[in-house]
């Protein structure tokens, strides 16, 4: 099945090696990932979409927590969430057939972000499925896709689920103490037991 | 695992002053704060800045003969004390040459800080003379690593790298410093280079359901087997182990690293599990049905096929690493953390059990097995490694730090060295790695000068690392060295006899006269070849001031029994043919 995991990792060179190095290490293909800035200076977001059997989320989870650079993982995937995708498409295309695929680009919520004489080219986003839609529609309707380039899935939980780290940064960088990471809760509920948040027992020095 | 280095704040580069230092005494300053005295290392151009500032710091700095051989001594010292052991190699081919001693540290979770140095920061990435991208080599084997080429950043790296390397699952990690951090200079605040405090693994559940859950099996198991790990000493929990083992009366079995971790003559102590365990303390683990595994897991060397592992038992897993959880072996309960800590919230809440019908049950399978000694066995004129272990045992009391190779000696240590202390064993039980012992010792003796450290090693493995011990004769070390000389890369000639039809392709080996070797590095040594010899040449190496080599030509075909053949189950264990029926166990009377 396809896991997708959202890691906060320190933003430091050498991170995405180690991050890339340990799926590695385990044999698992990483389908695609992305990383980008968050909210928190010196922390970056990796979506991580990968190819592996069920029961391996653990040994992944597990296996990203061991890496000192990680601060926290979330195994979306199990969890109401919104996935994102971004893809653009050049498109080969004259006059003739360019009303054609304004409409396709229409239905699917594409945007045309760039023309020339004999192509144009769309950007579209949403869950994989829908980008996957277009590209199908566009390749039985005779179109010739010259270039495409696909972001890889961000992911974010939906409600007000919000990461305990990134929120205890946020409030120590606000108050300027300590770096040191947040307090857990005392007692877990069920569910925060299996979203893989702050839940140790004890802080230990 | 707590911070065990304390600062000697009385240093004048410690003060509490910030003062601006070049980076090469940084370096050694930091190491200072953080409580070393003792360092294992080789130089090179890339680290000379380093090595330059060396004499005006209180660091004891013992040169090697091969960087595997200095992380094998920083290993070694941190087995042997529990402190963090330092290892300092050059560029390229020095920082290299650690790699295989980093690794064994790795896989047995050993705190050590390797320092290596670096070509410049302007030329990195160039194929400079001596580069090598050594971070990136060590990924895969330290817990973490860290290149520094800016001499402001070399205090926070290495107070890090010490606190990484000791919290959680400890293991080895490598600080890289080019030559220009090395020599610029930067205000130095051991204080303000302080690492943020340890993060727990934000994985650590070990909730009060799942203890619990853990309480309610213990007290209704019948037949509870406790399997005493690694983790028992990392965790410094012995006394809670025990409190544990005797309140509820449940019989302990070791793995190989664990085997210090609980004191051999205890009665509870069944011995040790796996590949080459007794048998009776397998029978007792497949007829188990709860399994308390404490800082072990599950290594295939003790599982033997998972499919039949411990069938009918539950298993209670407590272990600070969560990835070990359900790795190989399906847990009912995992009670993730620090071990130590995890029991001391359990104990008050386990009750006195009566077990004696299990642990009865456990001694019938023992039967005649465990009550012979091979001390009262007629001397045929054969030498026996068994024989040499069991008598070593005696002559020391179990009391001595041995530090063993890897191979058949290995495991007939562990069968026969009766350990009582923490500690007091020293193997690379993970890696397997040929040539540990000779330098790991010298690690140990450096840690603690004194305990009587014995190495045993094969003939095989010795000519691995045997240039140490021109470091042995420079730094002027007691070490006892007895090597087990069958003439044969021993363990892979019994597996050449019981799986590839006796093929000994490759494993006869031609040795030098070992103790002519000690001689010329004026080390005395012995040759010994009758059991006769054995009690009285164990007693002059005792009694000699210096080193002293003892080379045991032992019989030669010997192997180690029983044995489980990889993937077949822990109970069907290979015996020892009847026709050369020689104890497979040494009891106490
Ligand atoms: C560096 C390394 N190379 C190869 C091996 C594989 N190996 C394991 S045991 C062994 C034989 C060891 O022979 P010796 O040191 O004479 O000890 P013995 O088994 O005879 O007691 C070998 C080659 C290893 N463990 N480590
Ligand atoms: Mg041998």
């Amino acid at each position: 099945m396809l896991h997708t995991f959202v890691a906060l990792v320190e933003d430091k060179p050498g991170v995405l090696t180690r991050v890339a190095s340990l799926f590695r290490r385990l044999n698992i293909n990483i389908t695609s990932l992305t990383v980008g800035n968050t909210e928190n200076d010196g922390v970056s977001r990796m979506t991580i979409v990968a190819e592996a059997a069920e029961d391996r989320a653990h040994r992944m989870m597990a296996s990203l927590y061991k890496l000192e650079n990680v601060l926290e993982v979330d195994d979306v995937g199990r969890h109401s969430a919104v996935i994102r995708e971004l893809a653009l498409l050049k498109v080969e295309c004259d006059a003739k057939n360019r009303a054609d695929l304004f409409q396709l680009a229409e239905v699917f919520h594409a945007r045309i972000v760039d023309l020339a004489p004999e192509s144009l080219m769309m950007e579209i986003t949403g869950s994989a499925s829908k980008i996957e839609g277009l590209v199908q529609i566009l390749v039985q309707a005779g179109y010739r896709i010259l270039e495409m380039a696909r972001t890889g899935r961000m992911a974010m939980r939906r409600g007000r689920h919000t990461s305990r780290v990134l929120a205890a940064l946020s409030d120590t960088s606000s108050t300027g103490s300590s770096s040191s990471p947040p307090q857990k809760p005392a007692n877990l509920t069920a569910d925060q037991k299996q979203s893989g948040n702050w839940s140790a027992e004890q802080n230990r020095s | 695992m707590s911070n065990s280095s304390n600062p000697r704040s009385s240093d004048p580069a410690i003060g509490s002053q910030p003062t601006r230092l070049t980076g090469a005494e940084t370096l050694w300053a930091t190491l200072v704060g953080e409580g070393v005295r003792d360092v294992f290392g080789y130089p090179g151009g890339a680290i000379l800045p380093a090595y330059d500032a060396l004499r005006k710091f209180p660091i004891r700095h013992i040169l090697v003969r091969h960087e595997q051989g200095a992380a094998h001594m920083a290993d070694g010292y941190a087995r042997a004390s529990g402190r963090v052991g330092v290892a300092v190699a050059t560029s390229g081919p020095g920082a290299t040459n650690l790699v295989t001693g980093i690794a064994t540290a790795m896989l047995d979770s050993i705190p050590i800080v390797c320092i290596t140095g670096q070509v410049s920061s302007k030329v990195l990435g160039t194929d400079a003379f001596q580069e090598v991208d050594i971070t990136g080599i060590t990924l895969p084997v330290t817990k973490h690593n860290y290149l520094v080429s800016r001499t402001e950043d070399l205090a926070p790296a290495l107070r890090e790298a010490f606190r990484v390397a000791q919290s959680g699952r400890p293991g080895p990690v490598l600080v890289d410093i080019t030559k220009d951090a090395q020599q610029n200079s930067a205000l130095f605040d051991f204080a303000g280079a302080a690492p943020a405090a340890y993060r727990p693994h934000p994985m650590l559940r070990a909730d009060s359901a799942s203890m619990r859950a853990a309480l309610e099996l213990l007290r209704t198991a019948k037949r509870p087997v406790l399997l005493a790990g690694h983790g028992i000493l990392h965790s410094r929990a012995l006394d809670q182990v025990r409190t544990l083992a005797e309140r509820a009366q449940i019989p302990v079995a070791c793995t190989l690293l664990g085997l210090t971790a609980f004191p051999a003559s205890h009665p509870l102590n069944l011995g040790m599990m796996g590949m080459h365990g007794e048998s009776w303390v397998n029978h007792a683990i497949q007829q188990a049905d709860l399994l308390i595994a404490c800082g072990m897991r599950f290594d295939d060397r003790v599982t033997g096929t998972l499919a039949t592992y411990a069938p009918k038992a539950k298993k209670i897993h407590i272990e600070i690493d969560p990835a070990e959880i359900n790795k190989n072996v399906p847990i009912d309960v995992a009670l993730i953390g620090d071990l130590k800590e995890i029991l001391e919230t359990l104990l008050p809440l386990v009750s006195e059990r009566d077990g004696s019908e299990w642990l009865h049950a456990i001694s019938t399978m023992k039967g005649s097995a465990a009550v012979r000694d091979i001390q009262q066995l007629p001397d045929n004129g054969h030498l026996y490694a068994a024989h040499v272990m069991h008598d070593l045992w005696r002559e020391t009391h179990g009391d001595a730090i041995v530090v063993t190779d890897v191979g058949q000696h290995q495991m007939w240590e562990a069968q026969y060295y009766k350990h009582e202390k923490p500690r007091s064993l020293i193997t690379s039980g993970g890696l397997g790695t040929m040539g540990f012992a000779l330098p790991a010792a010298i690690g140990a003796k450096v840690a603690c000068p004194d305990r009587e450290v014995w190495v045993v090693a094969g003939d095989g493995g010795f000519q691995m690392t045997s240039p140490e011990l021109a470091t042995i004769a420079q730094e002027k070390l007691k070490i006892n060295i007895a090597i087990v000389n069958n003439g044969y890369l021993g363990m892979v000639r019994q597996w050449q006899e019981f799986f590839y039809e006796k093929n000994y392709e490759s494993t006869p080996l031609l040795s030098p006269d070992f103790v002519k070797l000690a001689d010329a590095h004026g080390i005395p040594g012995a040759h010994v070849t009758q059991r006769s010899q054995v009690v009285s040449t164990v007693q002059t190496a005792r009694e000699h001031k210096g080193a002293f080599l003892i080379d045991f030509h032992v019989e030669q075909e010997d192997s180690v029994y029983p044995m489980i053949p990889s993937g077949a189950a822990l109970h069907e264990m290979i015996r020892r043919p009847p026709e050369n029926r020689l104890v497979e166990t040494a009891n106490e009377s």
